[in-house]
């Protein structure tokens, strides 16, 4: 009887301490602090090190934005923003503003606002730093173009429905599943925004193994998701933004981040989304 | 036939050289398969060095990202069974009453779930969260992958339940019955604890199969358990996808073969330590395949 | 609401029809493979034996999310095993999908038919193995045909889980059931219990007959004893 009760108690002890941990995390950031949602697992842009720091340069883009709006570094809550969950998790309030990767379209639009953009992406290709097979986009459209890229992703559906109907597509969950791929020669090249990919081939471990074919397959304005009519915070994120291009900043981070893939990025791009 | 060895005849001085002549050939075959596996990774650099020293030489692999997976993994799977198992004896029992209105619809809600996938569960649980509550997103997944575990499981632990009172001789009932008890007495007081002792191997084997089911969450979800970390590992580490797979596998069978074992522990302490007249639910009747036969251990059939 | 339906924009029967070709691939694989491990198990070499027990002990305990990943990734992506020749990757993709599932399921094959095994009464194998009979004879002339026919049930609920499980194979990009559910609960965000609930159905009609069907033949082949 008394192994029964001590096992019922511990069962419940496990379960209290369980939710506890589990509503632990949401209970969010007070005034003095600010959650902003970026990648975790984008080398270049945003990224989680074995440190538990983050670096990328979505997150010194995201670093001086808060800044501006008077956050200090040590204020800043990193969340992790899937690309799935960007909408929800300002709609939500989770997050006062995502910088991930963030593609300003009208779909998007009719749920979040976009400051910015701040940066100009084309999809592109990442290919075997030898292989030369891939020049132009018509290059793209035949059965034997082995390519790879992330489910759901607007990449993959551009492949798909715009350029290259006839290739042949793999889709994984990641984009390191799509580079074991590619280093193995079981795909010929690895296709999303350029920037992305900028960010893999500059990773110390793969210096000279993978270069980006250069290829501008599409536009990809990057902007600033926030909450749906504040215009006050957007204002503010644009003013930022601005600052952080004139006063040399933009550029600095830019050339620390992609620098290494010889990717030539786009110059800081104009403000368009003011209204 | 518990003792296989019947199946052939004891190995003569031929039958012996001719094992292991078959012996010899088997490993040969292994040892090709291995060789041809080995070679071809090697020749597409899986086996650098720097692909798989993070595992061994770089402590914050496990303390950034396996470890705090692991943690996850088994948080997921530690809620899912606190949670379906008072929800699956509930049912178990509400099958087995007397009154059709009863035992009707659970039996429908029960029969329901175990036939719809739990990653059609995880989905829709997911979806609904998102659209009807205000649950942060970092939780949503724990959510989402816990509530697919819970309804599946629940429907699975009923059943369990369901056989491990059916498995009690009509004795307890009839004996209970004369003494006066009432039917919920006899339930409470006579069945279900010697129905839970008989469960338990078979409980625990459902760890593993709940262990293994969080899986899905972090593959298909954005769930942070073990699997997932794959993602976070191989971006900080130059894509070494092949190792950080192997080790993760690696762990997650480790840590199901701790339950599984403990599974079967428990079952022999239950055999040994009882004398009376229950029944043990195998530990190692796969769990996920289902009860749909009370798994009575089977009469004895000694030769 | 029930637009998408018409518009011809999802093809639910087909993602169905994947799904069921998946299961009846994998489920003669787990079959034959099974049977194979299971006489493993019971064969008179020893390391045979021991190779049997460790397969599934290993396997079993693996997530079938990460076998199928690991088939996809490892087998295809890094060995280049494409079982059969190119092709289309999604053709390649559906095969390593039935190389996980059988891998998997075979475990569960192989246990049902050793405890199957185990209710054919020694006298038997003794009457067999006095006649002459050599291992393989008995195992598959004696013990094994009554063997199957005591664990028809049990390896129906192979079959139920291996129906189910074939959704794990969204995880490597396969257009099954459980893809298509995923996308469609994206895009229609407004239908998401119609959307469900058709799925759900999907598999009920799969499941729930499989089931009765064989329940009701395990008892026409029972051995009486």
């Amino acid at each position: 009887m008394t192994l029964r009760k001590a096992g019922f108690a511990a069962a419940t002890a496990l379960v209290l301490s369980l939710t506890a941990t589990a509503c632990g995390g949401d209970s969010g950031a007070g005034d003095d602090k600010i959650n902003i949602g970026i990648k975790f697992d984008q080398p270049g842009l945003g990224l989680k090190t074995q440190d538990g720091e983050y670096t990328g340069f979505d997150v010194d883009v995201a670093t001086y934005v808060a800044k501006e709006l008077g956050y200090d570094e040590k204020d800043i809550v990193w969340k992790q923003a899937p690309s799935a969950e960007r909408e929800n998790m300002i709609a939500n309030g989770d997050v006062k503003f995502i910088v991930a990767t963030y593609t300003i379209n009208d779909e998007r639009k009719q749920r979040v606002d976009f400051a910015g953009p701040y940066f100009l992406a084309h999809q592109d290709l990442l290919v075997r730093a030898d292989d030369d097979t891939v020049r132009t986009e018509d290059d793209l459209n035949s059965s034997e173009m082995k390519l790879c890229s992330v489910t759901g992703s607007t990449s993959a559906q551009n492949v798909n429905k715009k350029f290259a109907p006839k290739a042949n597509l793999i889709n994984y969950g990641g984009y390191s599943e799509c580079l074991t791929g590619l280093e193995n020669k079981a795909v010929d090249a690895l296709t999303t925004d350029d920037s992305i990919l900028a960010g893999y081939a500059a990773q110390e471990e793969h210096q000279g193994k993978f270069k980006l074919a250069g290829l501008n397959l599409s536009d990809e304005p990057y902007g600033i998701g926030l909450k749906k009519g504040d215009t006050e915070l957007r204002k503010q994120i644009n003013d930022a933004l601005k600052k952080m291009v004139d006063e040399g900043a933009w550029e600095e981070a830019a050339k620390k981040h992609f620098g290494p893939a010889d990717y030539e990025y786009e110059p800081a791009p104009e403000i368009t989304e003011t209204n | 036939m518990s003792n296989l060895s019947v199946l052939y005849d004891a190995p003569g001085p031929r039958a012996k050289a001719r094992n292991i002549v078959y012996s010899v050939v088997f490993v040969v075959l292994l040892a090709l398969v291995l060789w041809w596996v080995l070679a071809t990774m090697a020749d597409k650099n899986q086996l650098d060095r720097a692909k798989w020293e993070p595992f061994v030489a770089d402590s914050r692999v496990w303390t950034t990202y396996l470890i705090p997976g692991l943690l996850n993994t088994l948080k997921a799977a530690a809620l899912s069974i606190v949670i379906a198992l008072p929800l699956g004896a509930l049912f178990g029992v509400a099958r087995l009453s007397d009154h059709q209105w009863v035992r009707g619809p659970a039996g429908a809600v029960v029969e329901f779930f175990r036939a719809i996938p739990v990653l059609l569960m995880m989905f829709f649980a997911n979806a609904a969260y998102a659209q009807f509550t205000d649950l942060p997103s970092e939780v949503r997944p724990l959510y989402a992958v816990v509530t697919g575990l819970v309804l599946y499981n629940a429907s699975v632990i009923a059943e369990i339940v369901r056989a491990g009172i059916l498995s009690l001789p009509s004795g307890q009932t009839d004996a209970a019955k004369a003494i006066g008890m009432r039917k919920g007495q006899t339930m409470v007081y006579v069945l279900l604890p010697q129905a839970v002792t008989a469960m338990l191997p078979a409980l625990v084997s459902q760890l593993v199969v709940i262990v293994k089911d969080t899986a899905l969450g972090g593959a298909l979800l954005n769930y942070p358990e073990l699997l997932s970390q794959v993602r976070l590992i191989t971006a900080n580490y130059g894509a070494n996808t092949i190792a950080a797979f192997t080790v993760i596998a690696l762990l997650f069978v480790l840590l199901n073969y701790l339950l599984t074992s403990l599974a079967s522990w428990v079952e022999g302490r239950i055999r040994r330590g009882k004398r009376s007249a229950g029944a043990v639910l195998h530990a190692d009747t796969n769990t996920e395949m289902e009860f749909d036969e009370p798994h009575v251990e089977a009469p004895a059939r000694k030769g | 609401m029930f637009d998408f339906l018409d518009s011809g924009q999802y093809d639910v029967l087909g993602a169905f029809w994947v799904t069921v070709q998946l299961t009846v691939y994998s489920a003669i694989g787990s079959l034959v493979w099974g049977t194979i491990l299971a006489a493993m198990r019971v064969s008179p070499v020893p390391l045979m034996r021991a190779f049997g027990t460790a397969y599934v002990n290993v396997v079993r305990n693996t997530p079938l999310t990460v076998i199928i990943l690991a088939a996809s990734l490892g087998l295809f992506q890094t060995l280049g095993i494409t079982l059969a020749g190119g092709g289309d990757f999604e053709v390649i993709g559906f095969r390593l999908a039935v190389l996980g599932l059988v891998a998997y399921h075979a475990t569960f094959v192989c246990e049902a038919l050793r405890s199957g095994i185990n209710t054919v009464p020694v006298g038997q194998a003794e009457a067999a193995r006095a006649m002459g009979l050599s291992f393989l004879q008995v195992l598959s002339l004696v013990v094994l045909p009554q063997a199957f026919r005591s664990v028809v049930a049990p390896l129906a609920n192979v079959l139920i889980a291996l129906t189910k499980n074939t959704t794990v194979a969204a995880a490597i990009g396969v257009a099954e059931a459980a893809a298509l559910m995923k996308t469609m609960i994206e895009y229609e965000s407004d239908a998401i219990f119609l959307v469900s609930a058709m799925f759900a159905f999907g598999f009920v009609v799969l499941t729930l007959p499989t089931g009765m069907l064989l329940g009701w033949v395990s008892k026409r082949v029972a051995v009486k004893r």
